[in-house]
């Protein structure tokens, strides 16, 4: 692991800042204010007693029995519950971390971009609870899938701006986000929501992220008196599979499971698989797998789950892919609302249907690995945003539909 | 001397800055733009920069992107940018390209500046490439004979500034204001100063870009800089005229605005 995070945010070839010099001096305050940050008990006490008392850590660890048994060939599967996080998701760790940060370096402004609007809802709540002003960027495609998100940020007191370049979804957001930036660096501190992106992002969202790994660790010790077979996540550009991998990564004996959004199918060609589906090049500042067609032109992703709908990942995800620590496999639209279903029905739990592809995952792992394996899942987010998608999907959205969307 | 020396040394000698004119490849389509970038170096354009289009211009304002949706729309590939950097170097104005990186990685960075190097154009402008990453983009371009310009900005530290100019080749471009592409009725206080900045770190030239659309704001950068950078503005013009014959006269009329503008210094100074 001795390339982990090495200097110029470089994972073997992946990662590093392929941005505007605009941003370079900006980068490197940020870098800095981190560094500080970090080695700052001060701001552990700040961040953990936000942590304890706002979002609502440690998130417990739940023993999935049903779910188990029933779906994943009887494999103790245990669920990290980030969907019971104040504001929904995993996303406020990285955000109360960098909201944090931006008050230490002055800056008054924050913007975000956002997919799913998980993200931007965090952005809004830290910004609102630090009087900030926050402007959130989402792709016009977006704003109509995720409006019940929308009017969370509003009433949150953000200004949502729907982006109607390229393809209208995260990809342009997170353009047009780097666009406001470079024109208000000074006053402005860009909450990027994932571990991607130019250095210093990937290795501080992981690193604001990797409390859920060590919560994990120490929950599935003590529920299951030892370290799991396999934890899982789903990833999208990957910040709640890297905060979860963080726990194990020194684990040799903890296979790490990523699952992308296959969407409906590779071979279709509409999907969100970077690894299976693309290949090594440059997005939004990082060196990356990427979907990118012969000229290296972004190819549009396409996913059921706004969050996973994204053609790029983190450059650690790359590297860990390309070591072979961790293993990366896409799930489809049909089989992650399969296992969306199943854990409503056998556990009483709507999941994010982005978490849905990580159960998806786990479903077949479990089966692989039987019934004496144990797995921790990472259920990112809570569903009550897909509810009008999921209704759509089961066919059961007659009268409802209208007033869960509002349009 | 490479074409970019050439022309800067000329405009010197004229008592002059350089007038550098930016336009994509492909916009409004291929021949389209070829015929664009010759009409602006009869109006007076020095120096052309060859837009390649990419999917993620993250540098670019709304005038540039839409430019680039339609040169991509119309199927213009880093293969056609080449070929039309070929013709535009043809028509004797020193020609580069200007691209965000992955396009170029994609294509093989040793094969891309081969090809440049081999159909005329003289350099290449990189805009979110940093010299931190650029070592084998250094080798390339070093091996074919490019020229390879990276950006400053009012942001970049006076060290920042003397580690971008050493990596810089032909001209250091100087990015006017802090934001993206596009034209601004007043061009930023910051360019002045940040020109002064690289001056102490380099004997490049120094041309300043972003914001710049009149024949006024040309002279008034022309004061302090070797080289003046115009591109949403002729973008604008394009996409104003009803068809390409209007867009060749109003590409050709605005050079010729600009490049009185970048010789005003010299007429005051007579006067």
């Amino acid at each position: 692991m001795a390339e982990r995070g090495a200097p110029g945010g470089h994972y073997g070839q992946y990662g590093g800042r392929f941005v505007p010099e605009a941003l370079t001096a900006a980068l490197d305050q940020l870098d800095s204010a981190f560094r500080v940050a970090w080695a700052d008990p001060g701001f552990h006490a700040e961040l953990d007693a936000l942590q304890r008392t706002y979002t609502g850590r440690p998130s417990p660890m739940t023993d999935a029995v049903r779910f188990g048994q029933e779906r994943c060939g009887g494999a103790r599967i245990l669920l990290k519950r980030e969907d019971l996080n104040h504001t929904g998701s995993h996303k406020i760790n990285n955000v109360l971390g960098q909201a944090l940060l931006a008050v230490r370096m002055g800056k008054k402004r924050v913007i975000a971009e956002t997919g799913a609007g998980q993200h931007g809802v965090a952005s809004a709540t830290a910004a609102a609870l630090m009087g900030l002003d926050c402007v959130v960027y989402m792709g016009e495609e977006d704003t109509r899938r995720q409006s019940l998100n929308v009017a969370r940020m509003r009433l949150l007191g953000a200004e949502v701006v729907p982006v109607t370049a390229g393809s209208r979804t995260l990809k342009d957001a997170i353009n047009e986000a780097m666009r406001d930036w470079v024109a208000t660096v000074d006053e402005t501190h860009y909450i990027l929501g994932t571990v991607t992106g130019p250095s210093p992002f990937p290795e501080m969202v992981r690193t604001f992220q990797s409390v859920v790994g060590r919560e994990a660790r120490e929950q599935v010790l003590e529920i299951a008196g030892r370290l799991p077979d396999a934890v899982a996540a789903c990833v999208g550009g990957g910040s709640n599979a890297m905060g979860l991998f963080a726990g194990f990564l020194d684990d040799p004996g903890v296979d790490l499971w990523g699952f992308e959004a296959g969407g409906e199918g590779i071979e279709s060609g509409r999907h969100a698989a970077r690894f299976s589906g693309g290949s090594p090049g440059v997005l939004h500042g990082a060196r990356t797998y990427i979907l990118q067609d012969e000229w290296g032109q972004t190819v549009p992703s396409h996913s059921i789950s706004a969050g996973l709908d994204y053609p790029g990942v983190g450059p650690e995800h790359a590297w860990l892919h390309d070591t072979g620590r961790a293993r990366y496999a896409p799930v489809t639209d049909a089989e992650a609302m399969a296992a969306f279903a199943d854990l409503c029905r056998t556990e009483g739990i709507i999941p994010a249907i982005e978490s849905a592809h990580a159960l998806a995952g786990v479903i077949g792992l479990g089966r692989d690995l039987g019934p004496d394996a144990v797995i921790v899942v990472n259920l990112s987010g809570r569903g009550d945003k897909d509810v009008a998608t999921a209704a759509r999907w089961f066919g059961i959205d007659a009268g409802i539909v209208e007033s869960a969307e509002g349009r | 001397m490479t074409a970019l020396a050439d022309a800067f040394g000329r405009a010197r000698d004229e008592g002059r800055a350089a007038l550098i004119g930016y336009l994509p490849a492909g916009f409004p389509s291929r021949e389209g733009s070829v015929r664009l970038m010759r009409a602006m170096v009869e109006g007076g354009v020095d120096i052309v920069e060859v837009g390649l289009p990419y999917s993620d211009p993250l540098m670019d304002g709304p005038v540039i992107q839409e430019a680039v949706g339609i040169a991509l729309a119309e199927g213009m590939t880093p293969a056609g940018v080449i070929d039309v950097a070929g013709d535009v170097a043809g028509s004797g104005a020193a020609t580069l390209v200007m691209s965000y990186w992955n396009p170029i990685e994609r294509f093989g960075v040793d094969r891309f500046a081969e090809r440049l190097a081999a159909a005329g154009g003289c350099g290449v402008i990189t805009p979110d490439l940093t010299p931190e990453e650029s070592a084998d983009w250094a080798i390339a371009t070093a091996a074919h004979g490019l020229d390879r310009v990276f950006l400053v900005a009012p942001s970049s530290t006076d060290a920042r500034i003397g580690q971008v100019a050493a990596e810089c080749s032909g001209f250091v471009y100087a990015a006017s204001t802090m934001g993206v592409t596009g034209a601004r009725s007043a061009v930023s206080d910051a360019a002045e100063g940040l020109v002064a900045r690289v001056r102490a770190a380099t004997d490049l030239p120094v041309a300043v870009g972003l914001g710049v659309s009149s024949g006024e704001q040309a002279a008034q950068i022309a004061e302090y800089a070797d080289g003046v950078i115009v591109g949403s503005a002729f973008i604008r013009v394009v996409l104003e005229s009803p068809d390409l014959e209007a867009a060749e006269q109003g590409v050709g009329g605005l050079a010729r605005e600009l490049a009185a503008g970048v010789r005003r210094r010299r007429d005051r100074a007579l006067s």
